[in-house]
C-alpha cells in the first residue's frame, strides 16, 4: 500500500511539471475570450464576429448600410453554380461534400489523424477536384474564393466547432499556429497579437484594428481594397491572403498560401472563435 | 565737415554693415537648425521610413494613430537627447515586448536619420 502510495505520487510529481508546460488548448480559447470580453465589456460574445465593427461604432452604420446590399452576394451564387456544376466525369463537388447543404465550414480545418496534418476547406477543394480528373484551382482569390463564399452562406449561424485532437502531433500543429500568433516578425518586428490582441481597438494611423477573437468567423470576405485591384471588380479572398498581406504590412515574406505554416495558423486562429457563429462571407474596406 | 559727414556715413554704413552680420550669423544657423528638424520632420511623417503617426500624435500631422502615447513636451519628459535618440533607436531596451520598432538594429532609419527624428521630436 505504502509502496503504491509512493509510485504514484512519484508519477504525479513527474506529471505536474509536464502537465505545467504541456498545451492546453481549452484553457488558453478561455483566457483568450476572456481577455477581449473583458477589454470590451460593452460587445457580447457573438458581436465579434463582425471583427472591427463589434468595437467601434462610428464606422458600424455605414458597414450596416453596405450590407443591405451586398457586394459578395453574386459570390455566393457563383459559388453556388460551380458547386452544383458537373465535372467532366459527370459528379459535382456533392460527391465529396454531401453534406454541404446543411453546412459544414464551422467544422474546418480539422487535424486528419490519418494523413498526420492539419485539411483546410480550401484543400479539400482541391483534393476533390483532383479526385475528380479536375486541375487545382488557385488558393487566394477566383473561383476557390467563390466556392468558399457559398460554403461559408451555408454556415451562417453555425457555431465555430474546431477540434484540437489531442495526438502529439495535432498539439504540435496548434502550438505552431500559436507561436506564429505571438511571434514578432519582419523588419517592423510585430506580431499578430501586436496588433490584434495587445492593441484590438486602437488606432494604427486611421485604423481600428479589429480583435482576433471572431476573426476567421467571416472568411471569406468582400474587400473593397482587393476590388479595386481586379479588373472584374471581384474583390473575394480567402483567409490566407488576408494573412499573407498582414505579414507583408510589417516587411515580413509572406507563406505560401496553404503553406503548413499558415494551416497551423488557421487551426489556432480558427479554434480560438470556437463557440462563435459563423456569418460569412463579410464585407470589409 | 565733408569729413565728418564722411566720417559718419562711414560709420554708419559699417554700423550697419556689422548690424547686418549681426543679424545673418544667427539667421543663418537658425535656418540650418530648422532644416535639420524640418527633415527629421519629414522622416518621421514619411510611411515607409519613421511612419511614426501610425502609432503617435504629432503635431503638424494627420490621422494619427494612438497605439502610443503622444508626443508632446518631448524636452521635459527626455531632458538628455540620447535617451531620446535610444529610445527611438532600440525601444525594447525599455519594454522587450514593445510594438515600437526597433528602427536602429532593424535598419529601418539610418543614423543620421534617428538623429534628425530626434532633433524634431526633441522641439515638440
Ligand atoms: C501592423 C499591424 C498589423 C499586424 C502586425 C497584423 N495585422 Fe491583421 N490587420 C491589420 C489591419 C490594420 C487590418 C484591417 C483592419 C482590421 O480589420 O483590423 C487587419 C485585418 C486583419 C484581418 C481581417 C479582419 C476582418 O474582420 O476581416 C485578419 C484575419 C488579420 N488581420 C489577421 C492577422 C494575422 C493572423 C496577423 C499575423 C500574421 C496579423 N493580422 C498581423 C493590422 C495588422
Ligand atoms: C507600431 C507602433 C509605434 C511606432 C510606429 C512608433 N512608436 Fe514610439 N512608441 C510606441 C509605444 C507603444 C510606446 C510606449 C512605450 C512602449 O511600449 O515601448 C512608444 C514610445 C515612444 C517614445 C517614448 C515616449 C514617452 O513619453 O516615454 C518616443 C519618444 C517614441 N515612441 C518615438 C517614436 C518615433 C520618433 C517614432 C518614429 C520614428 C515612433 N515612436 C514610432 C509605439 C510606436
Amino acid at each position: 500500500m505504502k509502496k503504491l502510495a509512493v509510485i504514484v505520487s512519484t508519477i504525479c510529481m513527474l506529471a505536474a511539471p509536464l502537465l505545467g508546460v504541456a498545451a492546453n488548448p481549452e484553457q488558453d480559447l478561455k483566457d483568450f475570450r476572456s481577455y477581449f470580453t473583458k477589454r470590451f465589456p460593452g460587445t457580447p460574445l457573438q458581436d465579434f464576429a463582425n471583427g472591427v465593427y463589434a468595437v467601434d461604432k462610428a464606422s458600424r452604420a455605414q458597414w450596416e448600410a453596405f450590407e443591405e446590399f451586398p457586394p459578395y452576394e453574386i459570390y455566393v451564387e457563383k459559388g453556388e453554380k460551380l458547386f452544383n456544376t458537373p465535372f467532366k466525369n459527370g459528379k459535382t463537388y456533392a460527391s465529396c461534400f454531401p453534406k454541404a447543404k446543411q453546412g459544414m465550414k464551422q467544422n474546418y480545418p480539422y487535424y486528419s489523424k490519418k494523413r498526420k496534418e492539419v485539411v483546410t476547406l480550401e484543400m479539400a477543394i482541391n483534393e476533390c477536384r483532383k479526385k475528380n480528373g479536375e486541375k487545382p484551382l488557385k488558393w487566394k482569390k477566383g473561383k476557390i474564393a467563390h466556392l468558399m463564399a457559398y460554403f461559408a452562406y451555408q454556415s451562417r449561424g453555425k457555431k465555430g466547432n474546431v477540434k484540437i485532437v489531442n495526438t502529439p502531433d495535432s498539439i504540435a500543429w496548434y502550438e505552431r499556429g500559436k507561436k506564429h500568433f505571438y511571434a514578432k516578425r519582419g523588419q517592423l518586428n510585430m506580431s499578430c497579437a501586436d496588433c490584434h490582441y495587445y492593441n484590438a481597438g486602437n488606432k494604427i494611423r486611421a485604423n481600428i484594428l479589429s480583435p482576433a477573437l471572431g476573426h476567421t468567423t467571416h472568411f471569406p470576405v468582400f474587400r473593397n481594397k482587393w476590388a479595386s485591384k481586379s479588373s472584374k471588380g471581384d474583390g473575394m479572398g480567402t483567409l490566407h491572403r488576408r494573412y499573407g498581406g498582414c505579414n507583408k504590412q510589417v516587411r515580413a515574406k509572406p507563406f505560401k498560401a496553404q503553406s503548413k505554416e499558415y494551416r497551423a495558423l488557421e487551426y489556432f486562429h480558427t479554434y480560438m472563435s470556437n463557440g462563435i457563429k459563423l456569418n460569412g462571407p463579410g464585407i470589409r474596406g | 565737415m565733408r569729413y565728418t559727414a564722411k566720417v559718419i556715413s562711414t560709420a554708419t554704413s559699417i554700423a550697419a554693415l556689422l548690424g547686418s552680420l549681426a543679424l545673418s550669423i544667427p539667421a543663418i544657423s537658425v535656418a540650418e537648425e530648422a532644416s535639420v528638424i524640418d527633415q527629421g520632420k519629414a522622416i518621421a511623417f514619411n510611411k515607409k521610413k519613421g511612419n511614426c503617426l501610425a502609432c503617435h500624435q504629432i503635431a503638424g500631422g494627420k490621422l494619427p494613430g494612438n497605439i502610443g502615447p503622444p508626443l508632446v513636451g518631448m524636452k521635459a519628459r527626455f531632458p538628455d537627447l540620447n535617451k531620446l535618440k535610444a529610445q527611438i533607436t532600440d525601444a525594447r531596451k525599455n519594454n522587450p515586448n514593445t510594438i515600437m520598432p526597433p528602427f536602429g538594429p532593424h535598419a529601418i532609419l539610418s543614423k543620421d536619420e534617428i538623429n534628425k527624428v530626434a532633433e524634431f521630436i526633441y522641439s515638440l
